[in-house]
């Protein structure tokens, strides 16, 4: 599969999907307006990727900030590699956030409520 | 006569003014004010954690209206009359207040008035519950993340939402927005 790499821009994240290591990497600010342009052609990566996994795939999430209309995307996302560990392939999320950002540390709690594969929380130091 | 969006506006930049807009609310102008206000937080005094709060809701508060806002009416006295909207941040005592401006369409006051009174009638427990409510079963929406915006602002700045809507003629209100962040 080909690997998916998207520099980071003011409104969109740095983005790793790489499927041969079963890396997926989401790291900085996801604010876009149309947040469902951006997130698509990932969402369709992992539909493809979940029909023959890597073994065990590793799921960093580092936000800094993400809006309310990433927020439905991020959880699709999140459903995808649901399905990916329903199948019995080991999937490792961890959910990072920085010292004292207890907006961050809930939101990972958020997805944690709904998706059913357990949640490493990751404070960084500053 | 009437509402008078000068005095309105003069009101809100009460305190000290970190951010002001007026006009045309595109993807661009919003890019532009979120680095305008990260060159000046840098600045202010506070913790991290508060600018990071005031930066998250003024997202959503500047996206809300780049989604929501009708035209102004036809002879209103404005300049940009595309996506026209207000918005000012300004740190008046211990809080940073954000007000948005818009005109909407009379017929509109009801539905935003109950979306707002019912987000207001909440407990920070129920607004987290009904956010993920919202999250884990509405269908995506290509405008804004369906709902969650007015939550979402309440729920990081644990204050209600202050508004009023502000008869322009007979069919256009100027919608106010004020939100407290401490």
């Amino acid at each position: 599969m080909e690997t998916i790499i998207r520099e980071e821009t003011l409104k969109t994240p740095y983005v790793k999907f790489d499927g041969e290591k079963g890396l997926v990497e989401i790291k900085g600010r996801s604010i876009p307006e149309n947040s469902i342009e951006f997130y698509k052609p990932l969402i369709d990566w992992l539909d493809k990727f979940a029909d023959q996994p890597s073994g065990k795939t590793s799921v960093n999430v580092k936000l800094e900030y993400f809006n309310t209309s990433s927020s439905k995307c991020i959880l699709d996302i999140f459903r995808k590699l649901e399905l990916i560990h329903k199948k019995g392939d080991e999937v490792e999320i961890n959910w990072y956030y920085e010292e004292d950002d207890e907006d961050m540390f809930e939101a990972g709690e958020d997805y944690q409520s709904i998706i059913n594969i357990p949640f490493k929380m990751i404070e960084m130091e500053e | 006569m009437g509402f008078d969006l000068v005095n309105w506006y003069n009101e809100k930049r009460k305190g000290e003014v970190i951010l002001e807009y007026v006009g045309s609310i595109s993807s661009d102008v919003i890019s532009n004010s979120l680095a305008e206000f990260e060159s000046k937080a840098s600045t202010l005094s506070d913790l991290k954690r508060v600018k990071k709060k005031v930066y998250s809701v003024l997202v959503e508060c500047l996206q809300n209206l780049f989604h929501h806002v009708d035209e102004p009416p036809v002879d209103a006295k404005i300049d940009e009359k595309d996506k026209y909207g207000v918005v000012v941040l300004s740190k008046d005592g211990t809080f940073y207040r954000i007000s948005t401006g818009n005109f909407v369409k009379k017929e509109k006051i009801n539905s935003i008035k109950d979306r707002i009174d019912q987000v207001n009638s909440l407990s920070d427990e129920e607004i987290k519950l009904v956010y993920r409510e919202i999250l884990n079963n509405s269908k995506f929406s290509g405008k804004g993340g369906g709902g969650l915006g007015m939550l979402d602002i309440v729920r990081k700045t644990g204050n209600k939402l202050e508004y009023n809507f502000f008869q322009v003629d007979s069919s256009y209100i100027f919608f106010a927005l004020d939100v407290y962040i401490s």
